[in-house]
């Protein structure tokens, strides 16, 4: 079947004084339906930008540089503004990192889920309101009818984010981004939050794309990982073969830089910085990090070959080396 | 030690008085103008009941009476009675002060939010619009407008209204320029609405804080010009009683002696002017928590 969305060759850049900034460089990504993908990367990496321009919310300075988005086997940058419009919150619903400054703080939060039910679906107020507190009970909101009314300044930031989720979720997208779901929460609440989503998800049948720097996150709960570094996809694969085969020296860096309690390995940070995206240099932008690094990663970008089933990766010293010593 | 510690004590607690003083002091000063704002409000509104005479029905028995138990401020020329004709003429100051806020506040919204939100060209349109108005001095293009497009009532709010849009628009539009860059108005944009709605439903109620203060102190300001165009003579025309327009006939009796004729409007003006920037300042301080216990 095909994927629900297809991210084919997108490029987004952003016009300074200084220069063209490519903070998304040519990636390729798909989203099964019903899966939930991980979008992994340090900050800066160009996993929200990526998030706004599948909504086609880059805002100047910034454009869309080149690219294909296909949801549903739609395209969305030809669709004309108002159909973008509709698909916006009705098909493809976002969830963002810090959820007490995405609700509105001058509207109380039940009218702001109420408002998706009037605009997609053409709701009456009354109905509209049913559908809210039904949706705030199914976030596990506790007296939805008081909290409705509620601001967001009233709530906790657990609260917050089961609102904004909430609000996603509220009229069953079919994608779901989700940018740092719990970035501002302590840890046994983030738990609840992304139990949720992936109960909600699993519910609805919705795919979720989630965006974080997490690693742990990922394994406790995606099927698949993209890995992306300073704007390019490094590599794509299922979680299993991910953590247990990395196979982009910037995946082995990142996999050995998590923490781990259960057993004797010591925890390495990833070398390095994120390069500037200024006016970046063609080929692997990972080149002044690694240590594999061959004379061609820093002149021709490195194109994705898949290593196995559901495992594409994009690097030159990976590929030279599976081929001089195939694993049997 | 024992006296040490008290003696710091009672410092700390001097202290606290004081600023507890201060705070109480200056919040009387605003209830003071508050209330004060509140009963010339009702005074206009229960001008019928209220005024004492017929503000403009002349007696000619009656000119020129200094201040006493028959009329408590005096009459004018016409034998007219002072009291009856500023209470009668709140309403007017007031009312036309108004909707010459109401008026530039609703366009200077408009044009800020647009402004600030969208960019580019319309940025570059309005604010250019903006910059043209400020060139002028307030007042003079106020007596401009209404020296150009006649005098009458609705050309005075026009006038005023057009004088203050800029104050507005840019105070909005600045505030624009922060709100848009928001999560919520990231969020407001990824749930599919539309950008007017976006604009004005869901981001400009965030820019009111300011602009509260900002209308609150242009209120004052608003009065002052009314009552200043009609003490030149462009402003509301007699026999309608109106503070500068009174204070402006009583100005040539000072010298005769005659000087409750000036003093009355112009206090009127004094006072309620004073209100508003008071209660402004206050609404400033209770918004800005930067400034919070500050003064």
């Amino acid at each position: 079947m095909r994927p629900l969305l297809e991210v084919e060759n997108l490029s987004v850049a952003f016009d300074t004084d200084e220069g063209t900034v490519g903070a998304v460089d040519a990636i390729d990504l798909d989203v099964r339906r019903g899966e939930i993908l991980g979008l992994v990367g340090e900050s800066g990496s160009g996993k929200s930008v990526t998030a706004l321009a599948v909504f086609r919310l880059i805002r100047p300075p910034g454009r869309i540089a080149g690219g294909s988005i296909r949801f549903d086997g739609r395209d969305l940058l030809a669709l004309p503004e108002e159909e973008m419009r509709r698909i916006r919150g009705a098909q493809i619903a976002m969830v963002f990192q810090s959820p007490r400054t995405a609700l509105n703080p001058v509207l109380p939060v039940g009218r702001q889920i109420a408002r998706l039910y009037r605009l997609h679906q053409g709701c009456s107020a009354a109905e509209a309101r049913r559908r809210t507190l039904e949706m705030l009970g199914l976030v596990g909101i506790p007296e939805p009818e008081r909290r409705a009314r509620d601001y967001a300044h009233q709530l906790s930031g657990g609260m917050c984010q089961r609102v904004m989720i909430a609000m996603a979720l509220a009229t069953s997208p079919r994608l779901l981004l989700a940018d740092e779901p719990t970035t501002g929460l302590d840890v046994s609440i983030a738990a609840q939050i992304l139990d949720l989503l992936r109960d909600l998800g699993r519910r609805t049948g919705a795919s979720i794309v989630l965006i974080t720097h997490d690693l742990g996150v990922v394994a406790g709960l995606c099927d698949r990982v993209a890995v992306m570094h300073a704007g390019q996809l490094v590599e794509c694969a299922d979680v299993r073969s991910l953590f247990r085969e990395p196979a982009h020296p910037y995946t082995r860096a990142l996999v050995r830089s998590i923490p781990r309690v259960d057993r004797e390995v010591t925890m390495e940070p990833v070398p390095g910085v994120v390069p500037s995206l200024l006016d970046a240099p063609p080929g692997c932008r990972y080149a002044d990090r690694c240590p594999d690094v061959l004379d061609v990663c820093r002149t021709v970008k490195p194109a994705r070959s898949a290593r196995a089933r559901d495992h594409e990766v994009a690097c030159y010293a990976t590929e030279a080396a599976r081929v001089a010593a195939p694993r049997g | 030690m024992s006296t040490l510690v008290s003696a710091s004590a009672e410092r700390v607690a001097t202290r606290r008085a004081a600023v507890a003083w201060r705070r109480v002091r200056r919040n009387t000063l605003s209830l003071l103008a508050l209330g004060a704002i509140l009963t010339i409000i009702g005074l206009a509104l229960a001008a019928p009941l209220v005024a004492p005479y017929d503000p403009d029905a002349p007696q000619a028995e009656e000119t020129l009476q200094a201040p006493g138990w028959r009329h408590w401020l005096g009459t004018d020329i016409y034998g007219r009675d002072q009291l009856s004709r500023i209470v009668w003429a709140a309403r007017v100051d007031l009312l036309v002060a108004l909707a010459a806020t109401a008026m530039a506040l609703t366009t200077g919204c408009v044009l800020g939010a647009l402004a600030g939100y969208r960019g580019g060209l319309v940025d570059q349109v309005v604010m250019r619009l903006v910059d043209t108005i400020m060139a002028f001095p307030a007042f003079i293009l106020a007596m401009g407008i209404t020296a150009a497009a006649g005098n009458a009532t609705a050309n005075v709010v026009v006038a005023i209204a057009i004088t203050h849009v800029p104050i507005y628009t840019r105070l909005i539009r600045s505030e624009m320029l922060r709100v848009r860059e928001m999560e919520y108005a990231e969020a407001a944009r990824t749930v599919g609405n539309r950008q007017r709605r976006i604009i004005f439903f869901h981001l400009l109620p965030n820019c009111f804080p300011p602009v509260i203060v900002q209308a609150t102190l242009a209120m004052g300001f608003a009065i002052l010009t009314v009552a200043a165009l009609s003490f030149i003579g462009l402003g509301i025309q007699p026999p309608q009683s109106e503070w500068g327009a009174m204070a402006a006939e009583g100005a040539s009796y000072i010298v005769s002696g005659e000087w409750w004729i000036f003093l009355f409007p112009g206090l009127a003006i004094m006072v309620t002017v004073l209100a508003f920037n008071l209660v402004g300042d206050s609404l400033r301080d209770l918004l800005d928590p930067r400034m919070r216990g500050v003064a």
